[in-house]
């Protein structure tokens, strides 16, 4: 058994221990956590795939993230955890007998008879100076340029409509408003009122004014 | 040394695993999200795997894409948890209702 075979068994060993914990563990935070692991590991599993772009994307772009967005809303947030396990044991053999068996035809039909070495041997090894980076690229900008465009657009779209939906109008928040400040004439505010002056008598004489 | 269908067989695992989640955490909505990314994870080691001994590269522009498609479902859908909390003090599937005929 070589490095490459003991360092793959290690990582997919940590990578089911931790995608186990996150359905089962009691507290959320501790589940995201067990996720980072997840991601964590699965970019080790890909460096072993020689995909090293998308390995250093992936605890970039997810752990570095989108992993502390969940993990900033599970702390925001005040659950109540009681009534959200409910029914933990009770779904408990439904959902391990439809996973069972789920596997277990996935194992027949990518098992190691039909992608097994016979079939696909062992992977394109590319050369030391070989830069997956270079390569993604190239075919990002060239074949791929107009799926590029379409997923910044799905991202813009992701940013507005997050920001649309989280933000909150508050009537009775007091805040000043520029343009309104600037575009005040003297007419609207001041007004001259033409009065005859006031005889002085016992009562105002004290000058309470 | 690690055949194709050993990386197959551990993201059918990782599958199996987050659909057990879906069924066994059906109240909690973080939870759900959370297994909806492990999925995409798995489908990703998939699209790598296959990258991989296949010798092409648009396996992994896929994985880019779906990288990008869950980065935007994910933040959008706590966005969507945040105001369903503010509302309603609760995430619990259960007391979701209000739609119902």
């Amino acid at each position: 058994m070589g490095i490459e075979s003991i360092l793959f068994y290690l990582f997919a060993a940590i990578l089911v221990l931790a995608g186990g914990a996150v359905i089962t563990v009691r507290n959320p935070v501790h589940a995201v956590l067990f996720l980072v692991l997840a991601f964590f590991t699965s970019a080790a599993i890909w460096l072993l795939l020689e995909a090293e772009f998308l390995a250093i994307a992936l605890v970039l772009v997810y752990v570095g993230a989108v992993m502390v967005l969940f993990l900033f809303v599970v702390m925001m947030l005040d659950i109540n955890l009681a009534p959200l396990r409910e029914g933990f044991i009770k779904y408990l053999p439904v959902g391990a007998g439809v996973a069972i068996v789920m596997f277990i035809e996935m194992v027949t039909v990518v098992g190691a008879k039909r992608f097994g070495f016979d079939s696909y041997g062992q992977g394109l090894k590319h050369a030391a100076d070989y830069s997956n980076t270079k390569e993604l690229g190239g075919v990002l900008y060239t074949v791929y340029v107009y799926p590029f465009e379409i997923a910044a657009a799905i991202l813009l779209v992701a940013i507005v409509a997050a920001i649309a939906l989280t933000m909150r109008r508050r009537p009775q928040a007091k805040y000043q408003d520029p343009a309104r400040q600037v575009a005040i004439r003297r007419s609207d505010r001041v007004r001259l009122v033409k009065m005859a002056a006031e005889k002085k008598t016992a009562t105002t004489a004290g000058g309470a004014d | 040394m690690v055949a194709l269908s050993d990386f197959l067989i551990l993201g059918a695992l990782l599958f199996c695993l987050s659909v057990a989640g879906i069924f066994i955490n059906r109240k909690n909505v973080i939870i759900l999200l959370m297994a909806i990314e492990l999925m995409l994870l798995s489908v990703n080691m998939n699209f790598i795997a296959f990258s991989h001994f296949l010798g092409d590269t648009g396996g992994q522009v896929f994985v880019f894409f779906i990288l990008t498609v869950a980065a935007a479902e994910s933040a959008i859908g706590l966005a969507i948890l945040v105001v369903l909390f503010r509302n309603r003090r609760t995430i619990n599937v259960a007391n979701l209702d209000t739609l119902k005929g």
